[in-house]
């Protein structure tokens, strides 16, 4: 689950930077990185549950 | 540029590492206090001395010599300057006025994770993953928004403003946030804290006074932080700075009576130690755009902060099980992103449509998410594999102050038995 975090982070970014490169429309641009940082936070949830069942397992 | 003006601005930045920490040894238990104030000398220390060999290499300034992607366009990833700081002639020169100011701000960012590190960090893996801050993760991000890097150049190559962070929230503060939440992870939890049904307990900072002075000292180094850097890498001209003092003291009490009033309401009483949070919340997410924002924005930026960090601190602590004794990730990191993204809607520019200014500040968060956080978490991760961060079973009922010091910040005081962690 935290290594697919870590990905989803990174690809949300990958989506961002592809929008600045490969669009040209603001409104396409914007929804676009609207999109990766929407992955990046999917992610960022995703790396808390990890941790989050870990200190479970600890406990 | 005025030299007299940037060179006081850079000689109050070393007051905001003392006053954080006072914070993050205050908001601490007695038995680390003096692990916690002597683990903030070292990382200074170390992230000082790797800054200066080979991390303002890294950092570069505007027009210098970089590593590109591309060769020819301004897609340049990291500076390429020669190490030990050899291209700067030290005449009050722009670059050695950079390099003076990079040397403290690293410092700063290097020890906002002692604070979620606190009473379990291993002073050894503090100095290995400060030296790694300063002489890589950093720069890198440092480079990208105040060396000239593809955030600042987000004009001449996709037809949009530059990512704005006037007073180093991105690039100190969410920066050393993200270390935090990387190492609040590694570390897991205090002994004590949770108990089998995952029910937190209340471990209060030891000395609520150093907090609170704390705070008084990191508003001067604050307003030297925001002043320099805004100065340095946004020209601001000399009658711009009195705008940057008076957004400061106003994002500071702002955010403070922001989480006074959110307490007040929440809990019957205030808290102090939140509110103190919300002291430097305030001053983080003000200082984003300190140099672009008009008072009435500065207002409500910090107070939305100092609302935001005490229902983050709560919800890091109660529904993530993230043990974050000093609030490190919700000050830092959660407020820098919010200050981050205030410039982009409240930010007063002479270019470029709202619109484009809230795409460019969304880039440079996402590439602090995206980017960066991954990057720390795997450098923290190899760290310790290789030294491991947790102090070990007896550390943590002794304190960090006998374990790795060999006696304790208070030696004339008694020590009372701790309810918190079972022996």
């Amino acid at each position: 689950m935290k290594l697919i975090g870590c990905l989803l982070l990174v690809s949300g970014w990958l989506i961002v930077l592809a929008a600045l490169v490969m669009l040209t429309a603001f409104k396409e641009r914007l929804f676009f990185a609207g999109a990766g940082c929407g992955i990046e936070i999917l992610g960022l949830v995703l790396l808390t549950q990890g941790y989050k069942s870990l200190q479970r397992e600890r406990e | 540029m005025s030299l007299v003006l940037c060179l006081l601005s850079i000689i109050l930045v070393p007051l905001a590492a003392a006053g954080l920490a006072l914070i993050h040894q205050g908001l601490g238990r007695s038995r680390s206090a003096a692990h916690a104030m002597l683990a903030t000398l070292c990382v200074l220390g170390i992230s000082s001395i790797v800054f200066v060999v080979v991390g303002f290499s890294w950092v570069g300034s505007a027009g210098g010599p970089v590593h590109s992607f591309v060769a020819g366009a301004r897609w340049d990833w990291i500076g390429a300057e020669p190490f030990l700081a050899r291209s700067i002639r030290f005449d009050g020169s722009r670059g050695s006025l950079e390099l003076c100011l990079q040397m403290f701000a690293v410092g700063l960012a290097g020890m906002i994770p002692i604070s979620a590190g606190t009473d379990r960090w291993r002073l050894a893996p503090i100095c290995f993953a400060s030296a790694l801050l300063a002489g890589f993760t950093y720069p890198l991000f440092a480079h990208w928004v105040w060396g000239g890097g593809w955030l600042v150049q987000l004009l001449p190559n996709f037809g949009i403003p530059g990512f704005v962070d006037a007073g180093g929230a991105g690039v100190v503060q969410v920066v050393g946030g993200l270390m935090a939440l990387s190492v609040a992870w590694i570390l897991g939890p205090r002994r004590g804290k949770y108990s089998n049904e995952a029910i937190a307990a209340a471990i209060p900072g030891h000395n609520i006074v150093q907090v609170l002075f704390g705070c008084l000292l990191a508003l001067v180094g604050w307003i030297g932080l925001d002043s320099a850097t805004s100065i340095l890498f946004y020209s601001a001209p000399p009658e711009r700075i009195v705008a940057v003092v008076i957004n400061a003291m106003l994002s500071a009490s702002a955010g403070c009576l922001a989480a006074v009033a959110t307490t007040q309401v929440r809990y019957g009483k205030p808290d102090a130690s939140l509110s103190a949070n919300g002291w430097i919340a305030g001053l983080v997410a003000g200082s984003a755009g300190c140099a672009f924002l008009s008072p009435v924005a500065v207002i409500f930026t910090c107070a939305v902060a100092g609302v935001l960090v005490t229902l983050m601190v709560e919800t890091f602590e109660l529904r993530l099980l993230v043990d974050d004794p000093g609030g490190a990730i919700s000050v830092h990191a959660g407020a820098g992103i919010w200050g981050l993204f205030a410039v982009g809607i409240f930010g007063q520019f002479p270019a470029g449509t709202r619109g484009e200014h809230i795409l460019a500040q969304l880039v440079g968060v996402a590439t602090l998410l995206g980017l960066m956080l991954p990057l720390i978490h795997t450098g923290n991760l190899l760290l310790n594999c290789i030294s491991p961060y947790r102090v070990d079973r007896d550390g943590d009922w002794q304190g960090m102050d006998i374990r790795e010091l060999g006696a304790g910040a208070y030696p004339e005081f008694v020590v009372h038995a701790d309810e918190f962690v079972p022996r």
